[in-house]
C-alpha cells in the first residue's frame, strides 16, 4: 500500500460530499459535523486529513448532509474533558466501546495488539507465553503512572518479563510527526527485536519502514486474570446525546462495507 | 486569658525552638547570622510578660513584606506582625478586592514588595502589579507573557500556578508552557525569558521558584506523561541556565559527585538512578520537581522533593526507582547533591514527594538538632536531621494503613503488603488515597507556639481493577480508582502538630480537603481557606474559630499578611476553586464519572453544590 491512496480516497470522498451538498441546493443552513481530533496522530487522524478517522468523518458527514468542522486537540489525558465536555465538538472518532467518559456508538471495528518484528531476524513470536520473550529485546507502548498502562505492558510484567523490556511512551515527542510511531521505527532500526503495538498503528507503519516487518496478533486475546488485548472501537458522543448516537449507529450500519474497505486500505488488523 | 494556653507550650517540656529565618539575611540591616538568630523567638514560655516582650521585639526584624510564597527560606509562613491578634481578629473585614478575570484554580501566594502587590494568575499566567499606596489598590500594570495554548493539554490536573518570587528588583515566575520569566518589579517590563522545558515532551511548570544566591531555582511537572524530572538553576541577572540536576539517570546527570553522603546505605552506590530501574526506564522515570524548595544559609544547602516514578506501573519497574519520591539536599552554587532520602522507595500509590520542607532548630531528647520537618503525602510527619538526612522520627498524622511506619534503622518505609495494588487486583480501603494525607498545600510554623499548622486531606481509596481507556489511539486498561472520605466521614482536616513530640495538639475537621496554604502570625492567629470559600481565622493555641468570611469561590490559594504603606496590617488570599481536588468545578468534570480527575471526582461530587468558579483576590484589615 502506498501512502498516497488514503489521501486520494479522502479527496474522492470530499468531492462526493460536495457534489451531494451541491445537489441539495443552497437553501437552508448547511449542517455541521463538529469533530474533535488529534492533529498529529496517524493512522488515526492528522491536520492534513490523512488518517482513516478523517476519512470516516467524511463518510459520516456525507450521510448526514453535513460538512466536517474540526477542533484539533492532542489526544492525551484530558482530551474528552477539553473537547466533548467543553462543547467544542459533538463527536470523537475513536473510543473503546466500554468507555465511560463519553457515550459510545456501536463498534465500527475490533482490533488487537500485535507482535511486530523484522522478517530477517528468524523470530516467530505469537504468544506472551513464548519463552523467547525472556531473552529478546522487547519494546512495548506505555501510558502513564496512575495505575494505568497498555495491556501488553501488564501481560509482560505479570510474567516477570521486565528487565529486557523497553517502554515507548505513546505521548512521545509531539514536535515530531505521529509520536506513537517511534516504536515501529525502533523495530525496523533493530533497537528492539520485537515490539507489542496496537494493531492499527502497526498495520499502517510497519509497511512503511525500509525493511520488511511481520505483524502477528498477540495471544491469548484475553490474558488472565482478565486483561483483554482486543478492543472494540466506537465513535463517541457526549453523554446524553442519544439522538446523535442513534443517527451515527444507523450510518455505521448502512455504510459498513465502505468503512470496512477504508480500514482495509489502512491495514487495520481486525480481530 | 493567655495562661491556660501557655501551659501547653513546648517550653514547659524543655523543648527549645529557634527559627531559621533565612529571610532576615535578605534584608538590609539584617545581614548577620546573629541577627537572623535573634529574629527567631524562642518559644519556651516563662511568663506572659516575657512572651509579650518577645512579640514586641519581633516587628523590628519584620519588615512587613512578603517576598516569596513561603515568606522565608525556612518556609515557615510566619509573620511577626501582630496588629491583628486573637482579641481583635473578630472584627476583620474586607478592605478591597481584585478580580483576576480567570476562572481556573488559583493556588498562588500574592507577594508584597514595598508599596506594590504582585499576583500571578493560572494559565495564561498574567502578572498583575497592584498599587497599595492608592485607595482600592488599582492595577499599575499587567505583564502578559507569550504562552502557547497547547500547554493546557499537558497540564495533568488543572492549569494552576503556585506563585512568584521577588529578588533584586525583579519578579520571577514560571509559565505553564515551561518558560521562566524575570519581570522588572517597578515597570512590568520583561527582563529575560528562558524556555527551560518542552510541552511536546509532556513537560509543564506550575511551581513557584526560589531565588538563592543569585540563582532562580525551578522544576518541572508532568510525571504522568513520562517526563524526566529536574531542578534547574538560572542566573537571576541573565536568565542563563547555570546547572540542571535530573531526578533519574546516571550520577553525572543527577549531579551526584564526591560530596554526596547520603545517611542510609540504600542510597549509596554508583549510578543508582540507572540501576534501580529496568533497562532504560529511568529515561521516562518521572521524579518531577513541582513542589517546594527551602534553603538553609548556614549549611548552604537547598532542599526539595521529587515526584513519584512514572510512567510504568509498580510491577513493571522493580527496584527502588531512584531518585523519585524522595528529597535532595544540594549545594545551590553547583547543584551538587549532598544527601538524599527516599520517602517512598518503589512507590506504589502515586505518593509524590514534593511537599514543603520547614527548617527548624529543635531540641530532641535534650539535644539541639537542625531539622527539616516534612508532612508527607504517605501520612507521616518526618523530622530529618537536615545536615545529614537522618530520619529522627516519622509519626502518622492521619489514619494510615498503606504502610506500617518507618524503620528508623534503615530509614525504610514498611509497606503493608495487603494494600499493594496491581492489575486485575481489587484492593479496598487504601489510606491515604493518591493525593495523599497531604498534597502540595503548604503548612505554617509559629516559633511562639512551636506548632506546625497543616491543611490536609482525610481520604481513602478503592483500587478496583480495570476499565478501558484510550489515549493517542492506544486502548489501555486504567484502574478504577475511587476516593472517599477517610475515618470520621470528613474529607479534610486542619491540624496543629507538635514536631518535637510527634503529636497533634488540635484538629479541625473540614467537609472538603483543606487545599489552601496556611499562615500564622505573632498575633497567634492562623489563617486558612476552605473549598467552600470560607476564609478562616483560628486561635493558634487552641484551634478555636475566631472569624470567618465567605469568599466568592473555593479557596486553594496561599494566604499572606503584610504591613501596608499606611502602617496597617493586612491579610490577603486568592479565592478561585480548582486544582486537582477542585477540578470538578474548575474543569466542569462530570460528577457521574467517578474516575474522572484520577478518581478524585468520586470524593468531590457535591463540590459544585457548594461553590462556583471565579478568581478574586480578597484583602482584609481591621476597621
Amino acid at each position: 500500500m502506498s501512502s498516497r491512496s488514503p489521501k486520494a480516497a479522502v479527496l474522492i470522498l470530499l468531492l462526493a460530499g460536495l457534489a451531494l451538498l451541491a445537489g441539495k441546493g443552497v437553501a437552508g443552513p448547511v449542517r455541521e459535523l463538529r469533530v474533535c481530533a488529534d492533529p498529529n496522530n496517524l493512522p488515526f487522524s492528522n491536520q492534513r486529513g490523512e488518517g482513516f478517522e478523517n476519512a470516516l468523518a467524511e463518510i459520516l458527514a456525507r450521510e448526514m448532509g453535513a460538512t466536517v468542522r474540526y477542533t484539533w486537540w492532542a489526544q492525551r489525558r484530558g482530551f474528552i474533558r477539553n473537547t466533548l465536555r467543553a462543547g467544542t465538538c459533538d463527536i470523537v472518532l475513536g473510543v473503546p466501546s466500554s468507555f465511560e467518559l463519553a457515550l459510545p456508538t456501536r463498534p465500527y471495528y475490533r482490533s488487537t495488539y500485535v507482535f511486530v518484528y523484522r522478517k530477517d531476524r528468524g523470530i516467530s513470536v505469537r504468544s506472551f507465553d513464548d519463552p523467547a520473550l525472556r531473552t529478546l529485546r522487547v519494546g512495548v507502548q506505555i501510558i502513564g503512572d496512575d495505575y494505568a498502562n497498555t495491556p501488553p505492558a501488564h501481560a509482560l510484567a505479570s510474567r516477570g518479563i521486565v528487565e529486557n523490556v523497553t517502554g515507548y511512551t505513546v505521548y512521545g515527542d509531539y514536535a515530531r510527526p505521529n509520536p506513537p510511531a517511534r516504536i515501529v521505527e525502533a523495530v525496523a532500526r533493530g533497537e528492539v527485536d520485537v515490539a507489542v503495538v496496537w494493531g492499527p498503528l502497526a498495520g499502517y507503519f510497519a509497511p512503511r519502514q525500509g525493511v520488511p516487518l511481520e505483524s502477528v496478533p498477540v495471544s491469548p486475546q484475553i490474558d488472565l486474570p482478565f486483561l483483554p488485548q482486543v478492543f472494540d472501537i466506537s465513535l463517541g458522543v457526549r453523554r446524553g446525546n442519544d439522538e446523535l448516537k442513534t443517527e451515527l449507529d444507523g450510518i455505521l450500519e448502512r455504510r459498513r462495507p465502505e468503512i470496512d474497505a477504508l480500514l482495509d486500505r489502512y491495514g487495520v488488523p481486525r480481530a | 486569658m493567655h495562661s491556660p494556653e501557655e501551659k501547653s507550650l513546648p517550653g514547659r517540656k524543655g523543648v527549645w525552638l529557634v527559627l531559621v529565618l533565612g529571610l532576615a539575611l535578605l534584608l538590609p540591616g539584617c545581614r548577620t547570622r546573629t541577627d537572623a538568630r535573634e529574629a527567631g523567638q524562642p518559644s519556651g514560655a516563662r511568663s506572659a510578660g516575657i512572651a509579650g516582650a518577645r512579640v514586641a521585639a519581633s516587628p523590628q526584624q519584620e519588615d512587613g513584606q512578603w517576598l516569596m510564597p513561603a515568606k522565608n527560606y525556612a518556609s515557615t509562613r510566619f509573620s511577626a506582625l501582630a496588629q491583628i491578634n486573637v482579641q481583635n481578629v473578630g472584627s476583620l473585614r474586607p478592605a478591597w478586592t481584585f478580580s483576576t478575570g480567570n476562572v481556573r484554580g488559583h493556588e498562588a501566594a500574592p507577594l508584597v514588595v514595598g508599596g506594590t502587590m504582585y499576583i500571578v494568575t493560572p494559565f495564561p499566567n498574567y502578572l498583575y502589579a497592584l498599587d497599595l499606596t492608592k485607595p482600592g489598590a488599582p492595577a499599575k500594570w499587567v505583564y502578559e507573557p507569550p504562552v502557547v495554548n497547547a500547554a493546557q493539554g499537558v497540564a495533568c490536573c488543572d492549569v494552576v500556578n503556585r506563585g512568584a518570587a521577588y529578588s533584586d528588583g525583579k519578579i520571577f515566575y514560571n509559565t505553564l508552557d515551561n518558560q521562566t520569566v524575570a519581570v522588572d518589579a517597578a515597570t512590568g517590563k520583561e527582563v529575560w525569558r528562558t524556555k527551560v522545558g518542552d510541552i511536546n515532551k509532556g513537560e509543564s511548570m506550575t511551581m513557584a521558584p526560589l531565588v538563592v544566591k543569585g540563582k532562580v531555582l525551578v522544576g518541572n511537572s508532568g510525571g504522568e506523561f513520562g517526563v524526566r524530572g529536574w531542578l534547574t538553576a538560572l542566573d537571576a541577572a541573565s536568565g542563563r541556565i547555570a546547572w540542571r540536576a535530573y531526578s533519574t539517570g546516571p550520577d553525572r546527570d543527577v549531579l551526584i559527585g564526591p560530596d554526596f553522603e547520603p545517611f542510609y546505605a540504600s542510597d549509596r552506590g554508583r549510578d543508582l538512578g540507572v540501576s534501580s530501574w529496568p533497562l532504560g526506564a529511568w529515561k521516562t522515570g518521572g521524579g518531577t520537581v513541582w513542589g517546594w524548595i527551602s534553603y538553609d544559609p548556614e549549611l548552604d544547602l537547598i532542599y526539595y522533593g521529587t515526584g513519584n516514578p512514572g510512567p510504568w506501573n509498580p510491577d513493571q519497574r522493580p527496584g527502588d526507582n531512584k531518585w523519585t519520591s524522595g528529597i535532595f539536599a544540594r549545594d545551590p552554587d553547583t547543584g551538587q547533591a549532598r544527601w538524599f532520602y527516599q520517602w517512598n522507595p518503589h512507590d506504589l500509590h502515586d505518593y509524590d514527594g514534593i511537599n514543603e520542607n520547614v527548617l527548624l532548630d529543635l531540641d530532641i531528647k535534650g539535644q539541639r538538632r537542625k531539622v527539616l520537618v516534612r508532612p508527607e503525602r504517605n501520612g507521616y510527619v518526618y523530622v530529618l536531621d537536615r545536615a545529614t538526612g537522618e530520619v529522627l522520627s516519622a509519626d502518622p498524622f492521619v489514619y494510615v494503613n498503606s504502610s506500617r511506619g518507618v524503620d528508623l534503622k534503615t530509614g525504610r518505609l514498611r509497606i503493608a503488603p495487603e494494600k499493594e495494588t496491581g492489575v486485575g487486583k481489587l484492593v479496598r480501603e487504601i489510606c491515604p488515597a493518591a493525593p495523599g494525607a497531604k498534597d502540595w498545600q503548604p503548612s505554617a510554623f509559629s516559633p511562639r507556639t512551636g506548632l506546625l499548622y497543616m491543611p490536609h486531606n482525610n481520604l481513602c481509596m478503592d483500587f478496583e481493577g480495570m476499565e478501558a481507556n484510550y489515549i493517542a489511539g492506544t486502548p489501555f486498561v486504567g484502574a478504577n480508582v475511587k476516593m472517599y472520605p477517610g475515618p470520621g466521614g470528613h474529607r479534610g482536616e486542619f491540624t496543629a502538630w507538635d514536631p518535637a513530640t510527634g503529636k497533634a495538639r488540635w484538629k479541625i475537621k473540614e467537609n472538603f480537603p483543606a487545599w489552601s496554604g496556611a499562615l500564622v502570625t505573632a498575633g497567634d492567629v492562623v489563617f486558612y481557606g476552605t473549598m467552600e470559600g470560607w476564609f478562616k481565622a483560628v486561635h493558634a493555641r487552641t484551634g478555636q474559630e475566631l472569624w470567618k468570611f465567605k469568599t466568592g469561590s473555593g479557596i486553594i490559594g496561599q494566604p499572606i499578611t503584610y504591613r501596608g504603606p499606611d502602617g496597617k496590617q493586612y491579610v490577603a488570599v486568592l479565592s478561585g476553586v480548582g486544582g486537582w481536588a477542585g477540578a470538578i468545578v474548575a474543569g466542569d468534570l462530570d460528577p457521574r464519572d467517578a474516575t474522572a480527575a484520577l478518581g478524585f471526582v468520586n470524593a468531590m461530587a457535591d463540590l459544585p453544590q457548594h461553590t462556583t468558579k471565579g478568581g478574586m483576590l480578597y484583602v482584609f484589615a481591621l476597621p
